[in-house]
């Protein structure tokens, strides 16, 4: 089981080979990525020093090209693949058919993943993208259970891979709208959700509120934890009563799924975050590095360590875990 | 100039597109018999939100497609959007192979199965097509109806569908825009109208059957946001584009109306005068048209 861990910078990227990641992903800049945020990914050349020192200590580098490319600017989403080639990539993480396509041709060696924004939950749009496009590995968008994770697992031929910690995205990835609609920019047209530049904080009477593009998505009270507000993570009114009504602000968390998730040949886990900090994916990296290690060790006596999780959820998102859709209960 | 406009917009089809919340049987039924003595052209028939909702089964949608088809209409079976299960995909599979109806595909693994039989099929809005090189691929796999995904404006629209992969292939197929109605944003895991009702999904009670227009959600300011459609988040704002007509002449062979509870008959009718340029009713001043424009979509821009 391989374990797939984020980078944004290359200090990202050092931190988390020293921590023991099988393989790095990274996205180039521009909006050829769904982390288009500032000062975070690679430019060709830089990718290419990253990719000779993750190849150094014999480690994989898979880059995301994982947007839908404009379209009079299908060039930019082709020369992303050629750089990321260029660079020497392992491994291509692709959504858009368009440069499923091209890569398949001109790249037939180099391997293709299919990114959690192509949003295949099913077993016909999995083998759909492996007969088309030469896929060999699927990313599983996080809204499967882990019944369903499992009949998947025994009925495709593809390679699957599951995110394993992280922000949590209750909606199918690849299929959201919610961001667009309230600012004009989405995963699928600009590379990001509720950008940063439509997010304004602001202090009323000690209590703080997160709008984006204007609209009051949470308000905060002092002694609350005060999170980005992602618009689906929002405290909205339905009938009268203010509540998360589509999610908490949680993080995945599926270090107690990790034997079954092995059990039924998940090919690699994957922490999201190319967002984050080199010291957050040295922390993350570490703990999902032991619990693999003891799981390869003694599958039976697999245990998850208190501490473990302790540290993971001082990491998270509002300090709360979720098995999220995994498991039936959070349905 | 104005008058090829006009010739141009009289020949937008007016489609009637899936129901996409969960009535009582006897309600969709009565909701069909008034679309088929109506302008309408296409109808879309079928459950895309969720296996669960069974007022209809494939037997009752295929009675109503031969009712709508003998007064006229054009009917296409729309299938399920997230598939996840095997048995969601053994219902595909029955809607694929009813041998008289084309299919709206609106997972790709449909646009898979529908390609593999030779069949032709309409793409459906979920479906990530953003680019001619995209849309060429969809059109030899047998795509003949493009549904645009509801976050393109018209200047991308234009854009894609000037580009020199398309010019030859434009006649293949036609291009719909989602025109009215709430919008169909998002789709989960979790089932949001039960949440909101405190139940767990799998003990949700069919519960959407008691929200025909969905459950509302608003901001702390009283800002209507968005719907709650089952597994589905729809808009807040219900959008129409009935006075962007003009706008779509030479671009856009038919718009889509997505049933609501109430009226929808009345704005076919409505949607018909404008076509053609006879008096119409305006949008009204809680619609959004902001996708259309380039803008935020909840956004409006007058015209």
């Amino acid at each position: 089981m391989e374990l797939l861990c984020p980078a944004g910078s290359r200090p990202a990227v050092k931190a988390a080979l020293k921590a023991g990641a099988d393989a790095i992903y990274v996205g180039l800049r521009g909006d050829t990525n769904a982390r288009h945020f500032a000062g975070l990914n690679f430019d060709a050349e830089g990718l290419a020093e990253v990719a000779a020192l993750v190849h150094r200590q014999g480690r994989r580098l898979h880059v995301a090209i994982n947007t839908f490319a404009h379209p009079c600017d299908y060039a930019v989403w082709q020369r992303a693949v050629d750089d990321a080639v260029k660079a020497g990539t392992d491994v291509l993480i692709l959504a858009d058919m368009a440069v499923l396509a091209y890569a398949a041709e001109r790249y037939p060696s180099v391997e293709r993943h299919l990114s959690v924004q192509a949003s295949a939950t099913n077993a016909a749009a999995v083998e759909f993208y492996q007969k088309t496009y030469g896929v060999t590995r699927v990313i599983l968008p996080r809204v499967l259970s882990l019944k369903q994770v499992s009949a998947l697992a025994h009925t495709v031929s593809a390679e699957l891979e599951v995110f394993a910690f992280g922000s949590l995205c209750i909606m199918a990835e690849g299929r959201c709208y919610l961001s667009s609609y309230m600012t004009g920019e989405s995963p699928n047209n600009s590379g990001a959700c509720s950008p940063a530049p439509f997010v304004r904080w602001q202090e009323q009477e000690g209590v703080l509120e997160a709008r984006l593009n204007g609209y009051l998505i949470d308000r905060f009270e002092p002694q609350e934890n005060a999170g980005y507000p992602t618009l689906c993570k929002g405290r909205f009114e339905v009938d009268g009563e203010p509540f998360h009504a589509l999610e908490e602000p949680t993080s995945l968390n599926t270090l107690s799924l990790l034997p079954a998730l092995q059990r039924d040949g998940i090919k690699a886990v994957k922490i999201e975050g190319r967002q984050r900090s080199p010291a957050y994916v040295a922390q993350i990296t570490r703990v999902w590095r032991a619990a693999i290690d003891q799981l390869l060790d003694n599958p039976e006596g697999y245990n998850v360590s208190g501490a473990w999780n302790a540290q993971l959820a001082r990491l998270s998102e509002g300090a709360q875990t979720t098995l999220g859709a995994y498991h039936r209960s959070w349905r | 100039m104005f008058a090829k406009v006009k010739d141009s917009m009289s020949h937008i089809k007016l489609s009637v597109g899936p129901i996409l919340y969960y009535w009582p049987a006897e309600y969709v039924r009565e909701f069909y018999h008034r679309v088929a003595g109506s302008p309408a052209d296409i109808v879309y028939l079928g459950e895309t939100v969720c296996p669960k909702r069974r007022e209809l089964d494939l037997p009752d949608y295929l009675q109503l497609a031969h009712q709508l088809r003998e007064a006229g209409k054009e009917v296409v079976l729309s299938t399920m959007t997230l598939l996840e299960s095997p048995a969601d995909l053994r219902m595909l599979r029955r809607y694929c192979d009813n041998g008289e109806f084309t299919i709206e595909a609106n997972d790709i693994g449909a646009v898979g199965l529908l390609r593999e039989q030779g069949l032709p099929f309409t793409v459906g809005a979920a479906i990530n097509c953003y680019n001619a090189q995209t849309l060429h691929q969809l059109v030899q796999f047998g795509m003949t109806r493009w549904l645009v995904p509801v976050e393109l404006s018209r200047e991308w629209l234009q854009q894609l569908l000037s580009q020199p992969e398309v010019a030859d292939i434009r006649s293949a197929f036609a291009v719909e825009l989602f025109a009215f109605g709430h919008l169909p944003l998002a789709w989960s895991a979790r089932c949001f109208t039960a949440r909101s009702e405190n139940r767990a999904k799998d003990e949700c009670d069919l519960c959407c059957i008691k929200y025909p227009d969905g459950r509302p959600v608003y901001s702390q300011e009283r800002d209507k946001l968005f719907t709650l459609n089952g597994i589905q988040t729809q808009s807040g704002q219900r959008y129409n584009l009935i006075d962007d007509l003009p706008s779509m002449a030479g671009l856009i062979d038919a718009v889509r109306l997505s049933p609501q509870a109430q009226e929808t008959p009345n704005w076919i009718y409505e949607f018909h005068a404008a076509r053609s340029s006879n008096t119409y009713r305006s949008r009204e001043p809680d619609d959004s048209n902001g996708y259309w424009h380039r803008l935020a979509g909840i956004k409006t821009l007058s015209v």
